[in-house]
């Protein structure tokens, strides 16, 4: 808007250019007449240097309006281009050196405002405009190049939200980029200290406005991103023109905030002011002061929140406790009136075996009577004393025995003798008594009953009631030889 | 280094206090973390107590080299960048 306003300040003061070119265009055919000789025949060269000197003085700085066609743009950098409205056309020319300070491109179609000054170019013998500046009308240049480079960065991805990364809540190193001499980085260094006292920042000065701010800051936020533990970059300035602000829309800064690794917030400018920067950073702050407060919280709410917090638990821990006394007590109680019961218990047990132990001592007792009972029973059924009667009877016995037996064995000690005397008369002792004598083979004292049962020559012994005698036989003689 | 350790131990606390207010957490377990919240806590004020203010200038000189020094309000000429 600034641009166009401008542009309209130019083209009022220009009116009187105009105005004077006007009358001495009415004059061109004098000027002739009084530079060239009447039938004087002159060459085509000379004509066009004529024709050249006189257009390049007489329009050498003018403001032309129309729309571009027939754009080119060769190698050389140098844009050629035509100038045309309904009826008309001129061919235009915007050298290198003014091409390159063009912040938007030239479209076919677009309505522009250009300054520049007629020239002829003699090989071709045409006239043309070179061009020294191009605005394209309604919006300004600046306006144009930033929709322009918007579109095309946008196609690219690279104001996708996705891409944002997140802001850190409590960074310890802070990155600033902007001009150690403007108001932003009084502000920024003063909200930083009121809200979080303790904070390591980087300051990068740079230039924020002019030829080489896009550069500087871009290596900048390299510069920052080489750094170690920088939490995050304040990239910004403070309020301007569009122009002032312009730095902030080119494509190296839009490109370094991009590529940075670490966290980007940009401030630049007032809330109304927005450029590419701001799309493509991390966070968009409307004003330098803002992007302080975004970056770090406030030191106190910090405190206060941790304060909260122990706060809090402590509270919880003491509740807790307290139920958990409860219940302990309640368990407790529990516990007591379980011991009472079991005391209870005990004492009943006592009872009972006390009781238990009275009524075996009566049983016992009892049992014992009886025993005593059955004891006197069986004292009278006791062997020992029947063996005690026995015993008593046995010398009784034992007299009658012997008187019985004392009979018996003279009874028998006779009949022995009978026997004996008996038995003597039969013993042939007793018949060699009476002169017998019994022959015995020798050595086998075999009694001889047979007289062929021995031979002539062998030994015999004849036994005597009183002595033996060995006979030798001298002749056997058989009954049957008799 | 120190920021992601404070934002990890605030972060850490805020979920202890939450599990804690909750209450249905075995009573030694509750104790356990009560304990880790104090620790955090403690932490968390140790390094807000520890962090100094520093402002510091990053310039660099002609031969590309790049130098930290201590800003002052004399730092104020726009000292170009690079």
């Amino acid at each position: 808007m600034r641009d166009l306003a401008k542009h309209c300040r130019s083209n009022a003061s220009e009116s009187s250019i105009k105005g004077e070119l006007a009358t001495s265009s009415l004059g061109f055919p004098a000027s002739f007449s009084q530079t060239i000789p009447p039938k004087r025949i002159i060459t085509v060269s000379e004509l066009t240097g004529l024709l050249r000197s006189s257009i390049e003085e007489q329009f050498s700085d003018i403001w032309l309006e129309g729309e571009l066609s027939n754009i080119r743009a060769p190698a050389s950098g140098h844009v050629y281009c035509t100038l045309k409205d309904k009826t008309s056309q001129i061919r235009a020319v915007l050298f290198r050196s003014s091409a390159i300070r063009l912040h938007f491109a030239l479209q076919e179609g677009l309505q522009v405002i250009v300054r520049g000054r007629l020239t002829v170019y003699e090989p071709r013998g045409e006239y043309q405009i070179v061009l020294d500046a191009v605005e394209p009308k309604g919006i300004g240049a600046l306006q144009l190049a930033f929709e322009q480079l918007k579109e095309r960065l946008a196609a690219e991805g690279l104001f996708d939200q996705d891409r944002k990364k997140p802001i850190p809540a409590f960074p310890r190193r802070v990155g600033v980029v902007t001009s150690l001499t403007g108001a932003a980085i009084r502000d920024i260094l003063a909200v930083l200290r009121r809200r979080w006292p303790a904070l390591h920042i980087v300051i990068v000065p740079v230039q924020v406005q002019g030829e080489h701010a896009g550069r500087q800051i871009a290596e900048a936020l390299i510069a920052l991103n080489g750094l170690s533990s920088v939490d995050v970059i304040i990239v910004g300035r403070g309020g301007g023109s569009s122009e002032d602000l312009w730095s902030f829309n080119e494509e190296i800064v839009v490109r370094a905030i991009a590529a940075s690794h670490v966290p980007v917030v940009s401030a630049i400018g007032h809330e109304i002011d927005i450029t590419l920067a701001d799309f493509v950073a991390d966070f968009r702050a409307p004003t330098p002061s803002a992007a302080a407060e975004v970056v770090v919280p406030v030191l106190a709410e910090i405190l206060d929140r941790l304060r909260e917090l122990k706060v809090r638990m402590g509270q919880v821990m003491i509740r807790r406790c307290a139920s958990e006394r409860q219940r302990l007590d309640a368990d407790i109680r529990e516990v007591v009136d379980i011991r009472f019961r079991l005391q209870e218990s005990a004492q009943r047990t006592d009872d009972t075996v006390d009781r238990l132990h009275k009524m075996v001592q009566q049983l016992l007792r009892s049992w014992r009577e009886q025993v005593h009972e059955v004891q006197g029973d069986l004292s009278h059924l006791n062997p020992i004393l029947a063996i005690k009667q026995g015993l008593a009877t046995i010398p009784q016995f034992s007299k009658r025995l012997d008187g019985q037996m004392g009979v018996i064995l003279a009874q028998h000690r006779h009949r022995v003798h009978a026997t004996l005397a008996q038995i003597n008369s039969l013993s042939p002792l007793a018949i060699l008594g009476r002169g017998y004598s019994i022959l015995h083979t020798t050595p086998s004292g075999r009694v001889l009953h047979r007289a062929k049962d021995v031979e002539v020559g062998q030994e015999l012994e004849a036994q005597l009631a009183s002595g033996r005698l060995n006979c030798i036989v001298t002749r056997v003689l058989d009954d049957s030889s008799v | 280094m120190a920021a992601v350790k404070f934002e990890t131990a605030m972060a850490r606390l805020e979920a202890i206090v939450g599990e804690l207010e909750k209450n249905d957490l075995p009573l030694d377990e509750s104790l356990k973390i009560f304990e880790e919240g104090i620790r955090l806590s403690k932490n968390c004020l140790k390094i807000l107590e520890e962090a100094e203010h520093k402002v510091e200038v990053l310039v660099q000189d002609k031969n590309g080299k790049k130098r930290i020094h201590a800003y002052s309000l004399d730092d104020e000429a726009d000292g170009p960048f690079p």
